[in-house]
């Protein structure tokens, strides 16, 4: 059972590459890449449940976190140019 | 443990791992990112949350407790992140697709060039 949810999950992660790879625009690779680590949080923990050590949990969490941070720090960047910026690149206001 | 909820366990992984599945079909296949947005969410929310809440019934207390945890925190997330990027998205000059294919096909005049994924 815990092989069926691995076996989809990594099908899925491998469909999120394909669009991180082909993706038009950079939005659509940060929604890829954040959808994979997502998944990957799942993965991490059916992987935990079929090796028999549920101790993976903790990573799991750990990387829930990592991959929100990573993926705000990502889209900021991408909207304000510059991480520290209090302004937009444009020099407009946020509404 | 019982065998009635070894078959629910079973029941909402096997669920969650169709979900999954859906989820990344949508984001290969639907036509621009915000249409993907809404793809990546069913992920977000019925992938992960039926294969945590499977896991839940296979390990003792605090194993579900910890899963519990995973599942709060990815459900307070993904729309955070998800909204941020809605947004980028936006001031970055993107718009959402409307109309019908056809009909953006007319106003392309050359349907050859329309961005399809």
């Amino acid at each position: 059972m815990f092989a069926v949810a691995v076996a989809a999950l990594l099908v899925a992660m491998a469909m999120a590459v394909t669009r991180a790879l082909l993706g038009p625009t950079a939005y659509d690779r940060v929604l890829a890449l954040n959808n994979m680590g997502t998944k990957t949080v799942v993965l991490i923990a059916a992987l935990g449940f079929l090796s028999g050590r549920p101790d993976f949990l903790d990573l799991a969490l750990v990387y829930a976190l990592i991959n929100f941070i990573g993926t705000v720090a990502v889209l900021k960047y991408i909207e304000y140019g510059d991480l520290g910026a209090a302004k937009r690149a444009d020099g407009g206001t946020d509404a | 443990m019982g065998t009635a909820l070894q078959l629910l366990s079973w029941a909402l992984i096997l669920a969650g791992a169709f979900f999954t599945l859906v989820g990344a079909l949508g984001i290969l296949r639907l036509p621009d990112v915000f249409t993907r947005m809404h793809a990546a969410g069913m992920t977000d929310t019925m992938g992960a949350g039926l294969i945590l809440g499977g896991l839940c019934f296979q390990g003792d207390g605090i194993t579900a407790v910890r899963l519990l945890l995973i599942l709060v925190f990815l459900w307070f997330t993904c729309p955070v992140s998800t909204h941020a990027l809605a947004r980028a998205a936006l001031q970055g000059g993107l718009r959402p697709l409307t109309g019908t294919a056809a009909q953006r096909d007319v106003a392309a005049q050359t349907p050859a060039s329309r961005q399809d994924p």
